[in-house]
């Protein structure tokens, strides 16, 4: 180690060597790190676990009441003969969901959010104190029903899935861009309602998924008649038995999620940040 | 509002920093927030303002920094400035293009007042 050639320069003492010279006293340091670094971190260590039991873990999100629920309880019934099924319930209050997949045979674990709008690593991990991983083939993790903030938050999954309903309309892709890019799969639910609505197209809404330069594959289905579910449990096996193969070697699936333009796929100083304010925040 | 928790985030690695660095006071704080974030800048302001009180980040300005969407075609290469809910090329109205700017959600600078 010298203090010639760089090589003492370490992730660890980075942002020592990094700072600016003292001007008046005020030292500028640069950081470059991404603000969800402590939940990411978390995420790996929970992917770590999974890993290691090899349960692939999916990421249920929606708005409330687009059927997340019903779809669990259908997967579930058609699943439980073969293979060995967990859920994660994320709400803001009560155990209703978590009741309706226990009836179903299958451990459920309900995290009660109080007011907070989405599920973050840490809250999934408490969870996993409560869970036997060992047995698990299928783990979902059904996200408080929200299409903003739970598509910020890396759990440690594998896979997000996104639910949008017939009756919430085609556009929501294009409202909520930042939910529906990271989807892997975008499950289109209750389509036993589309001879009643005259507004909603799914090829519209397929248009608008792809419109946020994200190609992943649709399915239109109906827990209630059962309609497209064959190819959501095809999807499912598909996946199972990827991620299995990752896993032979040594590698692991990794959702769609936020990947920092500045950081990684930017060149350095290339990308011009503009000011959104300069005053004082109030002290 | 999920913010706040960011906030938390955010605030932790400020005060490691400072820490690090033996500063007496923050001074200020960049940050990097892209429109494909899901972060609301105005919404992570206030949240800073309640979270950092009682902090050696106490009196710290928060600066915070945008960037356009731009997206590089996979087909014909062109780079093009775009809406966040349309991510595609303005050149070829192709699908394929991969983001290079525009989600950050990223803690660039801090300034430390380091005095004696």
């Amino acid at each position: 180690m010298c203090n010639t050639c760089g090589c003492n320069i370490t992730p660890g003492n980075r942002p020592l060597v990094m700072a600016e010279k003292p001007k008046n006293g005020v030292t500028t340091v640069s950081v470059l790190q991404n603000l969800l670094s402590q939940n990411n971190h978390q995420a790996d260590h929970n992917r770590s676990h999974f890993d290691a039991q090899k349960v692939l873990v999916i990421n249920l999100m929606s708005s409330p009441g687009s059927g997340k629920t019903a779809l669990l309880e259908a997967t579930i019934k058609r699943l439980r003969e073969s293979i060995k099924i967990a859920v994660i319930e994320g709400d803001l209050e009560t155990e209703n969901d978590t009741k309706r997949i226990q009836a179903q045979g299958v451990p459920a674990y309900q995290i009660t959010t109080g007011t907070a709008c989405h599920l973050d690593a840490h809250l999934v991990h408490n969870a996993l104190h409560h869970m036997a991983l060992d047995d698990l083939d299928l783990l979902f993790i059904e996200n408080v029903g929200n299409l903003v903030c739970p598509a910020s938050f890396d759990l440690g999954h594998h896979r997000n899935v996104v639910l949008l309903s017939v009756t919430e309309g085609d556009d929501k892709p294009a409202k909520y861009p930042v939910m529906f890019r990271a989807a892997d799969l975008m499950l289109i639910s209750k389509t036993d309602l589309l001879p009643f609505l005259d507004d909603f197209s799914p090829s519209k809404a397929e248009q608008n998924l792809h419109n946020l330069a994200n190609d992943a594959p649709v399915i239109e289905f109906s827990s209630k008649d059962g309609n497209g579910l064959d190819a959501w449990i095809a999807w499912l096996h598909a996946e199972i038995e990827q991620y299995r193969s990752l896993l032979l070697d040594k590698q692991t699936q990794r959702p769609k999620v936020q990947l920092d333009g500045q950081l990684l796929h930017a060149q350095p100083g290339k990308t011009k940040f503009y000011s959104l304010n300069n005053k004082a925040v109030h002290t | 509002m999920h913010e706040l928790s960011l906030c938390d985030d955010l605030l932790g690695q400020v005060v490691a920093i400072a820490a690090q660095h033996n500063a007496r006071s923050v001074e200020s704080i960049t940050v990097q927030i892209g429109a494909l974030s899901g972060v609301e800048p105005a919404l992570l302001e206030s949240a800073f303002t309640m979270i950092k009180a009682g902090t050696v980040a106490e009196q710290a300005l928060l600066i915070m920094q945008t960037s356009p969407v731009t997206v590089l075609c996979r087909k014909c290469g062109t780079q093009s400035e775009v809406a966040a809910n349309r991510l595609l090329c303005n050149a070829c109205q192709s699908h394929e293009t991969a983001l290079l700017s525009g989600d950050e959600l990223i803690l660039a600078s801090v300034a430390l007042n380091c005095a004696d």
